[in-house]
């Protein structure tokens, strides 16, 4: 079967350090995939490879088979990879509808109408407003997007992923720095998205249990390597997973 | 409903704001009738192509954070477009249509070319190329004096019909003559409201959308599918444009064009100070910094002669109002200005209104 999603020896080095070394993975449509590894281990740097923030120093990325190798990120992006940040990226003074809406009005490649008016296009609007709903930020639907809280501005971030409707969703530690009751919002919509199965989900997390539920298969990165790659169980169990990630010392 | 359209939704959302804009709409479109005479006239001219100049640089600087110092030499090229053309192919409308349009290609051309070698590199050195090419340019207009006339500048006449020479009516109105002179000034009048429209509706669309998003985050709008570049270099030819079509209107009017009218480095100056003055990317911004700046341009001078002619007894303060200091004066204006409204006029009236609400 073809993979939505593959890297082939993808690799990338910075000076002498190689960031992600010769990662080779393919992930099928309609799954979700964890990837896990220490804090360094360049899941992030990996995600950026695929989404094109970054240009790989060999190896390939394919999406549905076609080479994205001479891709810029809009261009990815277009074809369908979409991307939420790690660290919060969302465009601080506009508000947090206009923010949902640039992605809707980018998906729509409605960017370079120079003569219509922005706000008579009444469907970007509000296809911008059924996402804020999925994301429980429609009451502050006009307040500045810097003015958020936190995990307020964490749910935007994936709410503009959403607005995107790509056909790989990459979520970087989506939960990150999330109270306990917001975290559910989150999760609850990545359990939505996983169970249309006509998705593929890429999905970096730290939190165990989060892993132990969501995903149908972990892979395991550290030092930029692919270390582990298997069933959930199996993998969490693994004695290289325990020791590279877990951080337990493991009986020799 | 019909001025909605008109403003193209952006309507200015504060009360003051709306009364100013209408104050001064007026103020201009009147000005010949209410405060007859050439210099009253002449100033209400200068602040029409003046808000056409400072909107294309909004749009650039305040829309998608894009800092240009060849925006005076656009100016310049639409005037010595104009200037050119009519004083080498004579005065008919055939000859402005023809400088125009070159003026247009030439402003194209070169904008294209600044955009797209440099917008890639990091704003301060953008900036610094820009101010490269400028100065380039403003030395070859005064060294190509057979072209351009030199530091001298080149005079030359206008069609008939926007002289004083052309009466419209032998009648008078309120003591005004009704001649192609005041025809010119409406011209002016009509070109600058048709294109300051045209410069909202751009900030205004789906594209304009995206310039603040890039001005705002340029990483992410490229994450989410829009190419910066393109829309970056769009946005500093549209720019370069309309500062071609103001120069345009600054050579029309004042039928003469040198170095010092359209391109020097003051001008520059002039312009970033009424964009900040008026408040960056808010359109509206122009129109109330160059109305501003350019009354006190004009009158603080008679302003001071006066409070310096009423302090005549007293040394210190008679020398502090002396008409010579009116850039002291104004540079403390701007001091204080910026750092009580530092959004500009148009940010704190609209922060107010949205605070009462």
């Amino acid at each position: 079967m073809t993979f939505a999603l593959e890297t082939q020896e993808l690799t990338i080095r910075f000076g002498g350090h190689v960031a992600v070394d010769a990662v080779s993975c393919g992930f099928e449509p309609g799954t979700l995939t964890a990837i896990v590894g220490p804090n360094g281990a360049g899941k992030t740097t990996y995600f950026n490879l695929i989404s094109g923030q970054l240009k790989a120093s060999a190896g390939r990325v394919l999406l549905h088979g076609d080479d994205l190798s001479g891709c810029s990120a809009p261009q990815r992006s277009h074809r369908g990879i979409g991307r939420a940040f790690q660290l919060t990226n969302l465009f601080p003074n506009l508000s947090v509808l206009e923010n949902i809406r640039l992605a809707v009005q980018s998906r729509a490649r409605l960017g370079l109408n120079m003569w219509s008016i922005w706000s008579n296009h009444r469907e970007l609007i509000s296809r911008a407003e059924e996402v804020l709903e999925t994301v429980a930020l429609t009451a502050k639907r006009d307040i500045a997007a810097c003015a958020l809280p936190h995990g307020d501005q964490r749910k935007l971030e994936v709410g503009i992923l959403m607005a995107l409707e790509p056909d790989v969703f990459m979520f970087d530690e989506p939960t990150a720095g999330m109270s306990v009751d917001e975290v559910p919002v989150i999760l609850d919509l990545i359990r939505t998205l996983k169970a249309r199965r006509d998705k593929t989900i890429l999905l970096v997390e730290h939190k165990m249990d989060v892993v132990r539920e969501l995903s149908d298969r972990i892979v395991v990165l550290h030092n930029g390597a692919l270390v582990a790659d298997g069933e959930p169980a199996a993998v969490i169990a693994s004695p290289i997973v325990q020791e590279a990630y877990l951080g337990v010392e493991v009986a020799k | 409903m019909m001025l909605g359209r008109l403003l193209s939704g952006d309507l200015p959302r504060s009360r003051v704001l709306t009364a100013v804009l209408i104050a001064i709409f007026f103020g201009l479109l009147l000005t010949p009738f209410l405060f007859p005479g050439a210099r009253a006239t002449n100033v209400a001219a200068k602040i029409c192509i003046f808000i056409v100049l400072v909107a294309s640089f909004d749009l650039a600087l305040g829309y998608t954070g894009i800092f240009s110092f060849a925006h005076t030499m656009f100016f310049g090229i639409g005037a010595y477009g104009v200037a050119i053309a009519l004083s080498t192919l004579g005065a008919t409308w055939k000859a402005l249509a023809i400088g125009t349009g070159a003026a247009l290609m030439v402003a194209l051309v070169l904008s294209l070319l600044i955009g797209l070698f440099s917008l890639r590199v990091k704003a301060m050195f953008f900036a610094m190329i820009t101010l490269a090419v400028a100065t380039a340019f403003q030395t070859l207009a005064s060294q190509l004096s057979a072209f351009t006339g030199g530091d001298d500048g080149l005079s030359f006449k206008v069609p008939e019909l926007l002289t004083s020479a052309f009466p419209l009516s032998p009648h008078t109105f309120r003591g005004v003559a009704l001649d192609g002179k005041l025809l010119c000034f409406y011209l002016v009048f009509a070109a600058a409201v048709v294109l300051l429209l045209v410069m909202l509706r751009i900030v205004n669309s789906p594209f304009g959308r995206v310039l603040q998003a890039i001005r705002e985050n340029e990483f992410r709008a490229e994450a989410i599918g829009y190419r910066t570049v393109v829309y970056r270099t769009c946005s500093s030819v549209l720019s370069a444009l309309f500062a071609t079509l103001a120069g345009v209107l600054l050579a029309l009017w004042l039928r003469y064009n040198g170095p010092d009218t359209s391109l020097s480095f003051e001008i520059m100056i002039n312009i970033l100070l009424m964009v900040v003055i008026g408040g960056m990317g808010t359109m509206y911004g122009s129109v109330v910094g160059a109305t501003l700046f350019i009354i006190a341009e004009n009158y603080l001078q008679d302003l001071m002669k006066l409070a310096s002619n009423g302090f005549s007894g007293v040394p210190f303060l008679r020398d502090l109002f002396h008409p010579d200091r009116w850039l002291l004066w104004l540079g403390i204006l701007f001091i204080v200005g910026v750092y009580r409204f530092p959004a500009g006029i148009v940010g704190k009236l609209r922060f107010s209104a949205w605070k009462k609400s």
